[in-house]
């Protein structure tokens, strides 16, 4: 992508023109939550605006309307990642609840006491604490991958974990605190060598590089709109059709039923099972809004000048004394956290804030990692693709002279 | 002087100041000069975990006087701790129960102490009047 067309992208997304301490906004905060583009906000204008009413079982003209932009919006969530099926796509509120679902009815279906899941050290709290739970519930055993130095799995450890009495693998994509892009078609093929299934958390992926659920061979995909340019609120759960037939329904209500007596209740077919209540299928329509966008601008594309921004901006840092970055895969996406000396990360944010620049500071919901880098936390800058190495400039001077303050 | 002269002092200190930086290098300095902790009371008993960073508080009370010590791994959360010390140290537990402590949004630093940044702030000043009610229930026994 060239600077004509970064501009053009950038007059797309209305929040990076706002003042901030009457500084211009630089927004690297990213790995958080993205800001949204015009398209996909003016498509939840159109939905309460002219699409509302209740969806699946109305007869009248608005409600088949809604139900056929709810309906559709899963046909586009199921074609960007590669899925076999759209009955494959189910609409949850993100990326936690979607983990809470696979980890409470994947749980009841096929664990007991004894058995053991595998997560990484690199979680994000959402893919800990539900297996916690889970283990807790069931009196299991939560394995842990470690990394090595640079903040790669060790895939050698991993395999040893493996054994008879795993049931099911819980890794991320990419890290949310080091960037790390996990060799995730690796872990699940070793995984299912032994006929143990695997759930991915796409979350920090899916925004950075393309993703086929077919050729990984994942079973479980999940990932939170609001990090791809979408709506908060809602988020997708891939799940392969065997799987989501052979698991319990999550929550009970409406919309995920087919009969109900007091004796006895039949659940709905695939994806309704697992879409209890009132969807939202304002949500899901923006949802779709935001892929469609990133899929105009192009995923490789995307994938390409973030890489840019990610070797410019470590570049960059790397010119600071004391710079520590923390997180030095070889396969990284555009994350990242670093440390200045002995400065505080909090110090470092709260400057750079009244400077205009928003970055994230602390632990990134990953305490364990933290912890076991024997680190306070980190700043953390992550870009997206409306970012400029302008920006990362600004940024650099602006961290230049917070330093200098702080030492 | 009474806690009220001495909030008001530091607003006037900081109301002299336009720029947010140099609001921020006042409170950097105020963190680098605060007296470190005593190694003895910086121990679990004392720490009041954030989220973002951490606070150690110690109280001690002689002749009805209460004197707080306190530190952080943070340098701005220092330098309102030290202001906070600043305040309320020297004073006697009643008169630290009844003040209320408005120097903090008036120098527009409010939203350290705001419950989302969790950095600590809040609790340690619900632990400094806390400290005040225990030993004036104490004295009064």
């Amino acid at each position: 992508m060239n600077n004509k067309q970064i501009r053009l992208i950038r007059e797309d997304f209305p929040i990076l023109k706002e003042k901030i301490y009457n500084k211009d906004l630089i927004y690297f905060d990213n790995g958080a939550t993205t800001q949204k583009p015009r398209c996909v906000v003016e498509k939840m204008e159109e939905g309460y605006y002219h699409l509302n009413a209740n969806i699946h079982r109305g007869v009248h003209y608005l409600s088949q309307k809604a139900t056929e932009a709810h309906e559709t919006a899963r046909n586009t969530v199921a074609e960007f990642l590669h899925a076999a099926k759209r009955e494959e796509i189910i609409f949850t509120r993100g990326t936690t609840e979607a983990i809470n679902l696979v980890a409470t009815t994947f749980g009841e279906a096929f664990c007991k006491d004894g058995d053991e899941v595998i997560v990484s050290v690199m979680e994000h709290h959402s893919n800990i604490v539900p297996w916690q739970m889970l283990c807790e519930r069931k009196g299991m055993k939560l394995r842990i991958i470690p990394m090595n130095d640079n903040g790669e799995l060790k895939l050698d450890e991993f395999q040893q974990l493996l054994n008879e009495r795993t049931k099911i693998v819980s890794v991320t994509h990419v890290s949310n605190v080091l960037g790390t892009i996990n060799p995730v078609a690796e872990i699940i093929k070793l995984a299912h060598f032994q006929n143990i299934p695997v759930l991915i958390d796409g979350a920090q992926a899916v925004p950075h590089i393309p993703v086929n659920v077919q050729e990984l061979d994942a079973d479980f995909y999940v990932f939170s709109a609001h990090k791809i340019y979408g709506p908060t609120g809602i988020g997708a759960l891939y799940g392969k059709e065997k799987w989501l037939n052979a698991i319990p329904p999550y929550q009970g209500g409406g919309e995920m039923i087919q009969t109900v007596t007091f004796e006895k209740t039949t659940y709905n077919e695939l994806p309704f099972k697992f879409e209890a209540g009132t969807p939202d299928y304002i949500g899901s329509t923006a949802f779709a809004e935001a892929l469609r966008y990133v899929q105009k601008i192009g995923l490789n594309e995307i994938a390409d000048y973030e890489h840019a921004l990610l070797t410019y901006g470590t570049e960059k840092l790397l010119e600071i004394e004391g710079m520590r970055i923390i997180g030095t895969a070889v396969n990284k996406s555009s994350v990242i956290s670093f440390l200045i000396g002995n400065i505080h990360p909090y110090d470092i944010g709260m400057l750079l804030d009244k400077l205009g620049i928003a970055v994230r500071t602390g632990h990134h919901c990953a305490q364990p990692l933290i912890d076991s880098l024997g680190i306070p936390g980190t700043v953390r800058a992550s870009f997206a693709f409306y970012n400029t190495k302008e920006e990362i400039d600004v940024f650099i001077e602006a961290l230049k002279r917070v330093v200098g303050m702080l030492q | 002087m009474t806690i009220n002269e001495l909030q008001d002092e530091i607003i006037e200190e900081f109301s002299s100041l336009d720029d947010w930086m140099d609001k921020y290098a006042l409170l950097i300095d105020l963190g680098n000069s605060l007296k470190p902790l005593d190694e003895k009371h910086k121990n679990p008993q004392n720490i009041i975990q954030g989220c973002q960073s951490r606070v150690w508080l110690n109280a001690e009370l002689n002749d009805g006087i209460i004197t707080y010590q306190g530190e952080s791994d943070a340098v701005l959360v220092k330098g309102i701790v030290s202001l906070l010390i600043q305040v309320l140290s020297g004073h006697t537990p009643d008169e630290i129960l009844n003040t209320e402590l408005y120097f903090v949004d008036k120098i527009g630093l409010k939203e350290h102490l705001s419950p989302t940044r969790s950095n600590g702030l809040l609790a340690m000043i619900k632990q400094m009047k806390m400290y005040a009610l225990a030993f004036k229930s104490a004295n009064s026994k």
